[in-house]
């Protein structure tokens, strides 16, 4: 039976990859995604984990060899994170129109310069436009939810794409926490072994990678599209399939004292639970505030999102990453939801805040100061996205 | 005895006689006509056999045999990045590693191949293919060398040979052309212990494919350099391909050796070598060059063939015991 026990969180995404019984591991240090390819390799060693643990020359090496492993048909995990994922990036866009459905955990942390080895969101939004799916945990234990689910999501035979575990660099990742590691036998009841209809094998040779001339290319890359279009409720089908197996139940977004707010703080990832902790203080004070925190960003959860934030008069949309845009655009997470919500005609008073970049702490205090300037704030008043907690 | 030496004790080669009628590369590509790279290609898989897996570098190779929805590809075939190819077969070796311990296949003699241009290889895969060497994946590595990125319109690459005037190292009134030395993919290879090495080239087939077959044998990574004329590139003639590489092999431009274990092994001693000029002057890609260029570049070749000359002592000395 699993049990709950205090561990760090990277240890235990490498406890639940190893229970997922990958067949190769290829992956190159990088901090803050060091713990969970450490404690992989040491699985390995100890013999607890069948596997071939590849040590690559570099991130670039590490998607290549994960590619070539997937594609022989053996489950593949990795984990990077920002320069790393930069460097790979060029490798993670054919991965998805290889269809492949290799596993990668990314303990989310700042883009150079200046070099920055603490938390925010770069490469999350660098990764965007991949044709990854991309999970996003909010605490350790999502993390290592999500990374067995990551597996199973993509390997359905209905989706057959890489998916993406976020994690927040060192908040998640190097902290300790109360943790339920599922049970090896349930995870194989819920994740079955990985056989693929097509894949490198010389009795059934296949051609991967081929040449698109301009008179297939577009079908290729709207086969691609539709695909992870498709994948949205798919992935919300096995999410419940993970609650009726572990007891833990998870939605494409997530709400908390959303359904009667009058400002909502939509938010990803670890802050999150600091955006609770204020909206309980702010509650006190008799103010409506929720949060709302989408659980995928790709597929891009557009419909989910609207329903879960159409009530509000006010919108407090956070963004952690600078997406140097020139200044009358928001930043990605807010340019998104502002596309739906113009789509719905639907025209709250908005908000965008650029927070918690490079390991800035984002605190309740942030949070407050953040719902106060957008429900005082005068109609077109608002710039297309603020700084903030940041010294000018 | 070392592990390359050790798996070829009892190697019976290829001859006229015994050639595998295999293709695993099927006729109706689309290379250029006269293309001695595909012609290497083509021998290297023959010898190779259908029980492979290839992982092909971006190239001419990979563009000629792969226009969707065609393939000329008999055997699994992937192609994903320019730079990548030997890390790409390092996960498809591990797989297959791990795959069969666990029983999920059954297919343990599966022969992963990699394989790039010079540029690919020489220049932006020389990251990826030395990891794959240091850490000792069984495969197979083949560069393909036409001494330049043909592909993309004959630019420089660092395997261009000096004095080849090409797109982005043209001859001119300041300029000889390429102003650097090649260089040399089977030495690098060598220091990195892999365990079986050679030089190849399509105008010796037999030599060709005994080297890619022993290479098949041999545990661990193997690295054959494979001198592939380019008429497109060099600007000779489309019937001239043979010629050339012999020409590059009888007048010591491109020596043909084996590396096993670390020793090496002449595998054709160039007796009366011809002068570079025979193998330059069927080559528009050199006529630029005064006679003064050309003789400073024989001097550069004899001292090469003489340093490599040394280094296969292995030999002479075996022929001494007898």
């Amino acid at each position: 039976m699993s049990k709950q026990i205090g561990i760090e969180v990277s240890i235990a995404v490498a406890e639940a990859v190893g229970l997922c019984d990958v067949d190769v591991v290829a992956a190159y240090p990088i901090t803050p995604q060091t713990h969970i390819v450490e404690h992989l390799s040491e699985l390995v060693a100890d013999g607890h984990l069948d596997a071939n643990f590849v040590p690559v020359e570099s991130e670039h090496s590490a998607m290549s060899a994960c590619i070539g492993s997937s594609a022989a048909g053996a489950r593949t995990f990795t984990s990077t994170c920002s320069q790393g994922y930069a460097l790979m990036s060029e490798l993670c866009y054919i991965a998805s129109a290889l269809r492949l459905p290799i596993v990668m955990a990314v303990a989310n942390r700042a883009l150079s310069a200046p070099i920055n080895i603490w938390n925010d969101h770069a490469d999350l939004m660098y990764a965007r436009d991949t044709g990854w799916i991309q999970l996003i945990s909010e605490n350790g234990q999502e993390a290592v939810d999500m990374s067995i689910a990551a597996f199973r999501i993509g390997e359905d035979k209905r989706v057959l794409l890489p998916v993406q575990v976020n994690l927040d660099g060192f908040t998640l990742s190097h902290f300790i926490e109360p943790l339920t590691i599922p049970d090896a036998a349930d995870i194989k009841k819920f994740l079955p072994a990985y056989r693929p209809a097509l894949r490198l094998d010389p009795a059934n040779p296949i051609t991967m990678g081929p040449v698109g001339m301009p008179d297939i290319y577009t079908e290729a890359r709207m086969a691609q599209d539709v695909n992870l279009k498709n994948s949205k409720p798919i992935i919300q089908e096995i999410f419940n399939e993970f609650g009726k197996q572990f007891g833990r139940k998870y939605k494409l977004v997530e709400s908390y004292k959303a359904d009667d707010a009058e400002t909502i703080i939509v938010v990803m990832g670890s802050i999150a639970q600091t955006a609770m902790t204020a909206v309980d203080m702010m509650r006190e004070k008799g103010k409506k505030v929720g949060v709302v925190r989408p659980r995928i960003f790709r597929p891009f959860p557009g419909a989910e999102l609207f329903d879960a934030i159409k009530g509000a008069k006010n919108l407090v949309l956070i963004d952690r990453v600078t997406a140097f845009a020139g200044g009358e655009i928001s930043g990605p997470v807010a340019l998104e939801i502002k596309s739906v919500l113009y789509d719905k005609k639907h025209y709250p008073k908005v908000g965008n805040f650029l927070a918690g970049l490079g390991g800035r702490d984002v605190t309740d205090q942030n949070f407050e100061e953040m719902v106060e300037r957008v429900a005082s704030a005068k109609d077109g008043e608002l710039p297309a996205y603020e700084f903030i907690n940041v010294r000018e | 005895m070392g592990i390359a030496s050790d798996a070829l004790k009892n190697f019976k080669g290829f001859n006229l006689k015994n050639l595998p009628e295999v293709e695993p590369v099927s006729p109706g590509h689309r290379a250029c006509q006269g293309c001695g790279e595909v012609l290497a290609l083509r021998q290297a898989m023959k010898a190779i056999g259908n029980n492979t897996v290839v992982c092909s570098a971006t190239g001419c190779m990979e563009i000629i045999t792969s226009p969707f929805p065609q393939t000329a590809w008999r055997v699994p075939w992937i192609h994903v990045a320019f730079e990548n190819a030997a890390a790409v077969a390092s996960g498809v070796e591990a797989a297959y590693k791990a795959m069969n311990r666990k029983k999920i296949v059954d297919q343990p003699d599966v022969t992963i191949i990699a394989y790039g241009g010079d540029g690919a290889t020489a220049d932006i895969g020389m990251q990826a293919l030395s990891g794959a060497l240091e850490r000792g994946h069984n495969m197979i590595y083949f560069c393909f060398d036409n001494e330049a990125y043909m592909n993309t319109g004959i630019q420089r690459s660092s395997s261009t040979p000096f004095g080849a005037s090409t797109t982005t190292s043209p001859a001119g009134k300041q300029s000889s052309g390429q102003n650097t030395w090649k260089k040399n993919m089977a030495e690098i290879a060598v220091a990195h212990g892999a365990p079986y090495v050679a030089t190849a080239t399509p105008a010796y087939p037999i030599d060709l494919m005994n080297k890619v077959k022993k290479a098949s044998l041999v545990p661990g990574p193997a690295y054959i350099h494979i001198y592939s004329p380019c008429p497109t590139g060099w600007r000779c003639g489309i019937d001239e391909s043979i010629e050339v590489a012999k020409l590059a092999v009888q007048s010591k431009v491109f020596p043909l050796y084996e590396v096993i274990d670390g020793e090496f092994y002449l595998s054709r001693k160039v007796a009366k070598p011809k002068p570079i000029t025979d193998y330059f002057k069927i080559q528009r890609r050199f006529r630029h060059l005064t006679e003064a260029e050309v003789g400073y570049i024989q001097g550069r070749v004899d001292e090469q063939y003489e340093k490599l000359l040394k280094k296969c002592v292995v030999e002479e000395k075996k022929k001494e015991k007898e």
